[in-house]
């Protein structure tokens, strides 16, 4: 199950071709190769984009004219309405093509359902795919003018998720050089871990943890620059920022845990398990939930959980990332 | 070519002035002052303190709303508005540094209007200057100057307020 360096093997053909300068992205695609600056500026500009929630008319006229599709070959619900919402207080066109609903059903191929897209002039496809590599292959088999924004593919990158999780870590911690952050869970089938580890090691992040049962580590993990740890208790201790992530049962093949109640008790985030934690330490959770399984309904409504600052964050965020992608 | 301190201050009291007669004329009694970021916040403050009015000045970053972001995208440096009340229903009194070619100001009206429906808005600038593409004309001005086409005005601060006339780069 656990081959020698996993961790590589979904990405290592995966090559980069995510940005047209240190200041503007051309797709968005992974976090892997961005540079700290361009990361700390997308981070700037959801600061500003954040006020337009706020507003009484809640949209800005920043991308009208554009039509942008929603290009969704998995299920999703937080990441597929933020990135609606995201792009129609840009004032942008919006789309929402279920593609597990669509043409594909009738025995039309990728490569055609693209070029029909193509057709009706849309400008940029934000696309989540159950194969790792999906967006970048879509990045190259798509005309010039469209922008790929990745909205998860497969085990290997979520990289908005990422963002907005890095974007409200900043909001608690300003300066990322002075955490501990551990990230609790299903690390092997995490796109959303895979990216964090990413971002946390371009913004200089000290100690990153990744915590779980030995069948969820993928080998080598300790060579993207991350301590693992089997113990939970031992694994979060003093840390400032927890990660929780979701056990993925639907891309489970085999048994990788004995049952979800022995998984709770050894690494369910219960409320005894908060006074392990940095005092100003915050609870954080990429969604969806499973309450009781990675944790318990107390620490997630609880006060150190920010759970719902990342999904309104997650607009903002992906405002930011579609404008700096939607560049001339 | 920069402004002395003293000149650039003459043309602040010269405005404010002005917008006092102005308001008493109208018969606008507490208005909203927006400024526009950043030279025109900063004259949008002054003249917020000038005139007593309570609370502090609005801000508008007009980024958002500019018309050319097909042709060089966003800056990601950009500020924050802030509109700390309101605009339903009020007198505004749009300020900005410099009235060039109207494409700023057409952003900023576009902005305040997404606050919602001002009763007015009266613009004021420091200095007008050749150029305009748009047909706005302001209702109180510091000074109008004519500039040759690679020249800028900009104003520096905010303290002291300083204008200075730059090569364009």
């Amino acid at each position: 199950m656990n081959e020698k360096n996993d961790i590589d093997v979904e990405a290592k053909d995966i090559t980069h071709h995510n940005i047209v300068s240190q200041k503007h992205l051309r797709h968005f695609l992974d976090i892997e190769n961005l540079p700290k600056s361009l990361i700390l500026d997308i981070l700037d500009l959801a600061e500003s984009f954040a006020g337009v929630s706020g507003q009484p008319v809640k949209k800005v006229p920043l991308l009208r004219g554009k039509t942008i599709v929603n290009l969704f070959f998995e299920a999703s619900t937080r990441t597929r309405t933020t990135f609606e919402l995201a792009a129609k207080r840009l004032s942008a066109d919006f789309l929402n093509i279920n593609v597990d609903f669509s043409a594909t059903k009738k025995g039309e191929t990728l490569l055609d359902t693209l070029r029909n897209l193509e057709a009706m002039h849309c400008d940029m496809f934000i696309v989540r795919h159950p194969s790792s590599g999906a967006a970048e292959f879509i990045s190259k088999n798509v005309s010039q003018n469209i922008s790929i924004i990745n909205a998860g593919d497969g085990r290997h990158a979520h990289p908005t998720q990422a963002m907005l999780d890095i974007f409200t870590i900043r909001k608690y911690f300003s300066d990322f050089t002075k955490i501990k952050v551990a990230i609790v869970g299903d690390i092997h089938h995490s796109r959303v871990a895979r990216s964090l580890m990413h971002a946390l090691r371009i913004l200089e992040v000290p100690e990153v943890r990744v915590i779980g049962p030995k069948t969820l580590l993928p080998n080598g993990i300790e060579h993207m620059g991350v301590t693992p740890y089997v113990d939970m208790d031992e694994g979060i201790k003093d840390c400032n920022v927890v990660i929780m992530l979701r056990l993925q049962n639907e891309r489970m093949s085999s048994s990788f845990i004995p049952d979800e109640h022995e998984y709770y008790n050894l690494y369910g985030f219960t409320p005894d398990r908060l006074d392990l934690i940095a005092k100003n330490g915050i609870v954080m959770h990429p969604g969806p939930v499973n309450r009781g399984v990675e944790i318990s309904s107390e620490v997630a409504d609880g006060d150190r959980s920010v759970i719902l600052q990342q999904v309104s964050n997650g607009i903002a965020v992906r405002m930011a990332i579609l404008s700096l992608s939607m560049q001339p | 070519m920069k402004y002395s301190k003293e000149q650039t201050k003459e043309l602040l009291l010269k405005i404010e002035n002005s917008l006092r007669n102005y308001l008493s004329k109208n018969n606008i009694n507490n208005p909203i002052i927006i400024g526009v970021h950043t030279g025109g916040a900063w004259i949008a403050e002054w003249l917020h303190k000038a005139l007593g009015i309570a609370g502090s000045a609005a801000l508008l970053d007009i980024s958002f709303y500019r018309d050319d972001f097909s042709r060089i995208g966003v800056n990601p440096r950009v500020g924050v508005t802030e509109m700390p009340v309101s605009v339903d229903d009020r007198h505004v009194i749009l300020v900005d540094d410099v009235l060039f070619t109207g494409r700023t100001t057409r952003a900023a009206i576009n902005e305040i209007f997404d606050f919602g429906r001002p009763l007015s808005v009266t613009l004021v600038v420091l200095v007008e200057r050749n150029g305009k593409e748009l047909p706005f004309s302001p209702d109180i001005i510091g000074e109008r100057l004519e500039l040759e086409n690679d020249k800028n005005i900009k104003l520096l601060g905010p303290d002291p307020m300083v204008l200075e006339i730059v090569d364009k780069k």
